[in-house]
């Protein structure tokens, strides 16, 4: 599963929102991206994890083109996307869909399933109606859930099955790029390694490739092949799935990595160090933004940020310090 | 659905739909069930400000036309106005406030502002200017009306339709690609649907009354035409003598307005509630 | 881990608090949810009770039945529920209500935004909790004496200190919407010490944090707990939140008690099927993508026995049958299960 070019790039993208104060008047720019470049190739799963405020949901939602980037460059399957206005963005983002943490919310509660799922077919397409049903049927059947379903209203259906029937509609165009946003959110163990599976099948057979946004470090790590550490807008650590995990480069990915639980083993609370929290979107510190937490923050942390820079084994880590 | 039979349960709505029903029969059939139908514009001078009893079950009035039959023929023309007046109200008012709501800009403001002032000012008070403007006739009625109520369902759809649109599957709509028209008529209009149809049967009995006040001070349907406020007008001079000459008219207003102010309140209990949560919650 | 005395049906002596055969039911539209079925439960002085499970599975309930805070279409059925030697379900609800609940049982709730109240500073609801429920305060009382007052307020700053927060003064002036989730949480952390109670029930407290506030978080309540001589029931349907400060862990399905543990005995040599799968299904260990099949029954029309038989590997005629009799296998770790697994799992994947 490999392609020269890269199926999705990015280059310094920015997108911002408007604080604004109670009389509606705007008191300063919330910088939830903040300057993300990362390629993603075709076929493979592009793990981008953080905490809350870091960013990964809005860069999903600029990729997506549900917000727009203030700055910045997108391309997608070599077309440039970035700077496109909704209408002609629709066009090439057909390929290129978003799915919701809880796919389940995105069907409309008054329609019926049936319709739901053609509803992107009838956007995008000039299909008839026995080939867009023909269609409906396949997918339907990939998402493992029965015909019945099609006459049903979302309420009438387990949260698993609209789950799948959320994701079913995502697959209707057949996309090549799915951003996952949070897809193991708030599920039970034990159904989450359900749901995972159901994406790998799903990516098996209709050739998808995904960015899989998580504050799940294990879910990622099960099954990413590259990972991207953000943190309050920026790209932290870049690389392979396995080499950041084993020894990560940032002084960030070691403290997430330090700050999670494993059954069994080492106690975080025994062993953990990192105080403080993240300092506000609103108001970034000079330099590094993560300097105010740490452990080697310098000077030269202060006066200058670091740039993602390429160290000796192919990852990218944003660090004064960061081996290479 | 179960929402219907809930409703049907309803006593009180149900025997607001029972007038509202019995209003549409009466004017349908005004002319078999009236006893003197031609007393519409004919007049008995002879036969004037008898009280009710015998042939005329509600009396007559000044000009001797039998009261019962000329308010069935009066049903007429509440029905007119209020299924009028409030349809285009409705009309412009749910597309101001869907457009006003889904775009979040200069132009909502505007049209926001604009429904403002109109709000600002009583509605009886700008009926009455326009009424008074454009003389007395029954299209001026409802056109003053239209005029003045669509601002109440802006309103309301606009509300309405801005919390929606930060609904994720109102967002997941738009980022499938549909355009904005698609999203306000097959996604927000079907969802604020129930909140209009309640405003929409309460509106209806105000606007009755309204029309009822217009026709009271001499702006309605000009004369001999049974308007219903008309008839109270004309009935002043004569009570407390001839109270049945305002009783009747009054009462028939009275239970039309009450009509649908029951089955709008259970149509709400039915509707509001429950639909926003779409059934059982796991 | 301290070494666990016998607890048996039987032997209540040396535990704080006592569930024994409590079933809990809602009515609701649908019918008669059987949320809880005959819950058996004990707690020692100064111990940290980890109760675990997925959605449904009734830890929330049975921490609210604990708390006398069930919902009123809800109906309470046990044996009893003795806390420090008193039976709540024998009390006087009055008396509870003053002296039990926020005061010798406190509750953390999930979700700390919701819990403060959106209109008043934070040290106002700090001080009206301390009005009720101080320590301090005489069993007959009138009115809010200032000497009480000043010493409430001076304990309310001790605390907002011991739980880390900057600038306790600043803080008391500040709205619930001003503080991180981070800060709210350990608002109501201190909020449910300041009474000095002899048990604190946490609610998922960590569930709604970042993992590197969740770490801090539960540094803290372990530390403050055993400084404070609390015991605490800790729910969560996250293993690795268990597995960090909880002595003892019972794991629950569908309204049913199924194994109790010390932690090391749980994680190393779980015996009931459910336990095992769901360590199985943790991602650390789980490359190959295994779940459990098959859906949590409804509450309303549970499979009768053990309610997990639909879904389990061992599943016979007796566990349809009836719904197994708690028994010992090993010291301290307790199942109720027809077919315990007694062979220990391998050791995990760091």
């Amino acid at each position: 599963m490999s392609s020269t070019a890269p199926i999705l790039e990015l280059r310094d993208v920015h997108t911002q929102f408007a604080i604004r104060n109670a009389w509606g008047r705007q008191v300063g720019w919330l910088r939830a991206v903040d300057g993300v470049s990362l390629s993603v190739a075709r076929g493979e799963i592009l793990g981008v994890v953080g905490e809350s405020g870091c960013g990964k949901t809005t860069l999903g939602k600029t990729i997506a083109g549900i917000h727009r980037a203030g700055s910045g460059r997108i391309w997608f399957e070599a077309n440039e996307i970035g700077a496109l206005t909704a209408g002609e963005g629709r066009a090439l983002r057909r390929n290129l869909q978003y799915c919701y943490q809880d796919p389940g919310a995105s069907l409309d509660p008054h329609w019926k399933i049936g319709r739901a799922l053609e509803e992107p077919l009838v956007i995008h397409t000039s299909m008839p109606r026995a080939e867009r049903r023909a269609r409906v049927g396949e997918v339907l059947a990939a998402v493992g859930l029965p015909e019945g379903h099609l006459d049903l209203y979302p309420h009438e259906i387990s949260g698993g099955q609209q789950r799948r029937i959320g994701l079913a509609r995502i697959l209707m165009l057949r996309p090549s790029l799915v951003v996952l946003d949070e897809p193991t959110s708030g599920l039970d163990v034990s159904v989450q390694a359900t749901v995972l599976r159901l994406f790998l099948e799903l990516r098996e057979r209709f050739d998808l490739t995904y960015l899989f946004i998580s504050h799940d470090l294990g879910v990622v790590r099960l099954v990413s092949q590259r990972i991207a550490v953000m943190y309050l807008g920026k790209v932290m650590e870049c690389g392979d799935t396995a080499q950041v995990f084993a020894a990560p480069a940032h002084p960030y990915t070691q403290s997430l990595l330090a700050a999670v639980p494993v059954v069994g083993g080492r106690r975080v609370t025994e062993t953990f160090l990192l105080e403080g929290e993240p300092p506000s979107p609103g108001a970034l510190p000079s330099g590094c933004r993560f300097r105010t937490r740490c452990p080697l923050a310098a000077a030269r942390c202060v006066a200058e940020e670091p740039a993602l820079r390429v160290l000796a084994d192919g990852r990218q880590a944003a660090c004064h310090f960061a081996a290479s | 659905m179960s929402a219907w039979r809930r409703l049907l349960r309803d006593r009180s709505a149900m025997l607001g739909l029972a007038i509202i029903v019995a209003l549409l029969l009466v004017a349908v059939f005004a002319r078999p069930l009236a006893n003197f139908p031609q007393d519409v514009t004919a007049y008995h001078p002879p036969n004037r400000l008898l009280p009710p009893g015998g042939r005329f079950w509600f009396g007559t009035d000044r000009m001797g036309g039998d009261i019962y039959s000329r308010l069935l023929f009066g049903a007429r023309i509440t029905i007119l106005i209020a299924v009028v007046a409030t349809s285009v109200s409705v009309l412009i008012g749910v597309a101001v406030g869907l457009v006003a709501g889904y775009y979040n800009n200069r132009v909502s403001d505007l049209l926001m502002r604009v429904s403002d002032v109109f709000l600002a000012v009583p509605q009886i008070v700008l009926a009455i200017a326009i009424a008074q403007t454009l003389g007395p006739a029954i299209q001026n009625v409802i056109l003053a009306l239209s005029v003045t109520y669509w601002p109440f369902w802006a309103r309301l759809v606009y509300a309405e339709t801005r919390s929606l649109r930060n609904e994720v599957f109102i967002e997941a709509a738009v980022a499938l690609g549909a355009s904005p028209l698609r999203v306000m008529a097959l996604h927000v209009l079907p969802s604020i649907a129930s909140s209009v149809i309640v405003r929409t049967t309460i509106g209806m009995g105000g606007t009755i009354l309204v029309a009822a006040a217009l026709g009271f001070l001499g702006l309605g349907p000009p004369p001999p035409s049974p308007e219903w406020g008309r008839m109270i007008a004309e009935s002043r001079a004569f009570l407390p003598q001839a109270w049945w000459y305002a009783a009747a008219p009054g009462m028939a207003i009275l239970l039309v307005v009450m009509g649908f102010n029951l089955l709008g309140d259970g149509l709400r209990d039915v509707l509001d509630p429950r639909l926003r949560r779409g059934g059982d919650a796991a | 881990m301290q070494p666990e005395q016998l607890l048996s049906d039987t032997l209540q002596s040396g535990s704080l608090l006592s569930v024994r055969d409590l079933s809990v039911s809602f009515t609701t539209e649908g019918g008669v949810a059987q949320v809880l079925d005959s819950v058996s439960l004990s707690l020692r002085a100064g111990e940290i009770m980890g109760l675990v499970g997925e959605s449904g599975c009734g830890k929330t309930t049975l921490a609210r039945s604990i708390l006398g805070a069930l919902p009123p279409n809800a109906r309470m059925r046990g044996t009893a529920l003795h806390f420090a030697g008193q039976d709540l379900l024998t009390l006087d609800p009055r008396v509870v209500a003053d002296r039990v609940r926020g005061r010798a049982i406190t509750f953390v709730p999930q979700d700390p935004f919701s819990a403060f109240n959106p209109l008043f500073t934070v040290g106002d609801q700090i001080m009206e909790l301390l009005r009720w429920k101080s320590p301090d305060r005489p069993l007959r009382e009138v009115g809010y004496r200032r000497a009480r007052r000043r010493a409430d307020r001076a304990r309310a700053l001790a605390m907002l200190r011991a739980v880390h927060l900057p600038d306790p003064e600043r803080l008391l002036a500040k709205y619930p919407h001003e503080l991180s989730g981070g800060q709210r949480q350990r608002v109501m952390i201190a909020m449910a010490l300041l009474p000095e109670p002899k048990l604190v029930i946490a609610d998922e407290p960590t569930t709604a944090l970042d993992v590197t506030i969740q770490a801090q978080i539960l540094k803290l309540l372990r530390t403050l707990a055993n400084e404070h001589g609390a015991s605490v029931l800790l729910t969560t349907h996250d293993l690795g939140t268990a597995w960090e400060i909880c002595d003892r862990v019972t794991v629950m399905y569908a309204g049913q008690t199924l194994e109790t543990a010390p932690i090391e005995a749980f994680v190393h040599r779980p015996m009931v099927p459910y336990t095992r799968l769901l360590l199985e299904s943790l991602p650390s260990r789980n490359a190959a993508l295994l779940g459990i099949p098959g859906d949590v029954p409804s509450l309303v029309s549970p499979p009768p026995g053990c309610r997990f038989h639909p879904r389990c590997p061992q599943a016979s005629n007796a566990c349809r049958a009836e719904h197994p009799a708690l028994s010992e296998p090993d010291a301290g770790h307790f199942v109720r299960c027809h077919h315990p697994q007694l062979a220990p799992v391998e050791a995990v994947v760091g």
